[in-house]
């Protein structure tokens, strides 16, 4: 299986290059992809320097263009579909039709990956993509079991890549509005969810509070782990009851099913986390790396090493892990 | 304008949708979107059930619609998707990508859970069959302006005028999760909850719906006042969804709106006591969803 590493900057890239990444992804520095924070992303330069880098250390380069534009904004979509075949990335990540459209049109020879905001979850699905696009390979939305993945992997015209470890989205990506109900900015149309420029934290007499747009997105006792205020990962009342009535705060981490999802014929373990550190991504990249290897090398007699884990969970929201959809244990 | 009535949202029993759909026929409404699209474990009305019901409602003159699940995660929901676009009597309306692969070369409809966002998008999909499409819920009107000035010809565009907004699917199952049961042995707890069940800030402010594996906004979307932009716009169909009471008020309302030019003012009014909880409107003017931007606030 491919090890596909987060690029959030220069330094990122370089720190998945030299801990072991296949292949890395990066976006530029606008909504045209869904990691739009400030001050993260790359220039015309940057990318220019992390292309060079990768491929000279033998990685494969990805570029995301997986938001989806509007007709006010269609132009900077297109320029980057034009910057990315410009500067000979691997593949285009892409979620949106158009964007495809355009990309297979103009530039059939660049080739194309299915983002998870495409949110494909089956194969009828992923058909589609393949006949009007070429699509070579598909990233799997969060919400699918193994035995599902593996469904969706026998039947499928292309290769499928899941998530390997990294912040939990559950919902399906490239359908949550969550985000922009609240503050009129999504993943589809901004690029980011809960964005940085409606979060407020405030100390006030009944704890920390975190608001993201005026809404109490979660309020904090002396002592707890305080965390970002995701929408979905905040604690809200549902009929006299409260708490994460949606999901906790939690990381997703597979490193316990390695074997499963390699013998299941899944091509590539992606981690997320370009808004991440270059520590973050070297740390992970190389706990990845040597469970994949150890994986490859005895899948019968592999386990996840303790130091592994600890090094994972150590980077992890809440610092708790899951295995999320996977194995389901709320089924 | 023609009003439909989307699919219902929420798990009612059998004998309440039933009815429902038998007084739907005496309302003044041109299109009936039918079927379950939430949840494969709703089962109070299964395909069969469906098209009897849809038959019926075409024979009394409705245009009828039979609408596919949104998220589809096991194999069995996959062939209950592929049965249902088999079926040749009516249109279908793909909410999976799915679907638009199944139906590709025959006439169909998306719904708002297909995203489509620009022009390019749009023409790639009428290339496909497209014959109809349901504005996704975050776009603007200034979005939907853009889009109609350049949609191909006899492309109709259909937009959620009335209810609460999807806002996002999951595997997991927030219902179930509230009462500690696993998803698989939920106890069919949504029958409880006809118009979901409501979420909360912690200090009391309404914010979401939980209504199974959907996550809805608490606030029912209501765009009264932009009909008549609508219209301008050459919006073909405004979208009632349905909600457990008052729907002959709301029904009545758009309709007074749309046919007789009722002064907008007294249809505010009219709707002010209908809402599950509150009003919203907020992405119709570029806003955030649960912004209400145009809705007058009637003293409670």
């Amino acid at each position: 299986m491919e090890l596909v590493c987060p690029a959030g900057n220069l330094q990122s890239l370089k720190a998945a290059v030299d801990n072991g990444a296949n292949a890395v992804y990066f976006g530029l520095r606008d909504d045209t992809n869904a990691r739009h924070f400030a001050g993260l992303n790359f220039t015309a330069k940057t990318a220019h320097d992390g292309l060079r880098y990768a491929h000279d250390h033998g990685v494969r380069v990805f570029m995301a263009i997986n938001t989806y534009p509007q007709p006010s904004n269609w132009s900077r979509w297109q320029a980057a579909v034009e910057q990315a075949a410009g500067l000979g990335v691997d593949a285009l990540i892409c979620a949106d039709i158009g964007v495809m459209d355009f990309a297979a049109n103009q530039f059939p020879e660049l080739p194309l990956h299915l983002s998870v905001q495409g949110s494909a979850t089956n194969d009828q699905a992923i058909r589609f993509y393949h006949r009007h696009f070429g699509i070579r390979r598909v990233v799997l939305p969060r919400v699918l079991s193994v035995r599902q993945v593996e469904q969706v992997v026998q039947n499928s015209p292309v290769a499928i890549e899941v998530f390997g470890f990294g912040s939990l989205c559950v919902m399906v990506e490239g359908r949550c509005l969550l985000s922009s109900y609240a503050t009129g900015c999504s993943p589809n149309t901004y690029g980011a969810c809960s964005p940085a420029k409606d979060v407020v934290w405030q100390d006030t007499a009944e704890g920390l509070e975190t608001r993201l747009n005026h809404v109490l997105i979660d309020r904090y006792a002396e002592g707890e782990n305080t965390g970002y205020p995701t929408l979905c990962k905040g604690r809200f009342e549902v009929a006299g009851k409260t708490g994460y009535a949606i999901e906790e705060p939690v990381s997703l981490n597979t490193l316990g099913i390695l074997p499963q999802l390699q013998s299941i014929g899944v091509s590539a373990i992606k981690i997320e986390g370009r808004q991440r550190s270059p520590a973050y991504v070297g740390r992970v990249t190389r706990v990845l790396r040597a469970a994949l290897d150890a994986c490859t090398r005895d899948p019968q007699h592999y386990q996840p090493e303790p130091d592994w884990m600890a090094a994972l969970a150590a980077v992890s929201e809440g610092a708790q892990t899951t295995l999320g959809a996977y194995d389901r244990p709320w089924q | 304008m023609k009003l439909s009535i989307g699919p219902i949202q929420y798990y009612w029993p059998r004998s309440k949708m039933l009815e429902f759909y038998d007084w739907i026929v005496t309302q003044p409404i041109d299109i009936i979107y039918l079927g379950e699209t939430v949840c494969a474990k709703r089962r109070e009305l299964g395909l069969d059930d469906w098209l009897v019901l849809a038959g019926k409602l075409q024979q009394a003159g409705k245009e009828v619609v039979l609408s596919t699940m949104t998220l589809l995660e096991a194999g069995s929901e996959l062939g209950a998707v592929k049965r249902l676009c088999q079926q040749q009597d009516y249109c279908i309306e793909a909410n999976d990508m799915a679907a638009v692969a199944l139906l590709e070369g025959r006439p169909f409809i998306t719904g708002p859970g297909i995203n489509i966002y620009n022009d390019r998008t749009l023409a790639k999909l009428v290339d496909c069959g497209l014959k109809r499409w349901v504005l996704p819920v975050e776009l603007s009107r200034e979005t939907l302006a853009d889009m109609q000035a350049k949609r191909p010809d006899q492309v109709e565009t259909e937009v959620l005028v009335y209810g609460r907004l999807p806002l996002a699917y999951s595997a997991r199952c927030y219902t179930a999760r509230h009462y500690d049961l696993p998803k698989d042995a939920c106890a069919f707890r949504c029958l409880d909850h006809p118009d979901g069940l409501l979420l909360s800030t912690r200090e009391g402010q309404p914010f979401l719906t939980l209504n199974g594996i959907q996550t809805q906004s608490a606030s029912t979307c209501n765009l009264l006042s932009a009909l008549t932009d609508m219209r301008k716009l050459g919006v073909d169909i405004a979208r009632i969804s349905p909600q457990a009471a008052h729907m002959a008020t709301i029904i009545s309302t758009f309709h007074d709106v749309l046919q007789q030019g009722l002064d907008l003012a007294v249809a505010s009014e009219r709707l002010a006591d209908v809402y599950p909880v509150d009003a919203c409107d907020g992405y119709w003017y570029g806003g955030a969803g649960m912004d209400a931007l145009s809705i007058p606030r009637v003293a409670l």
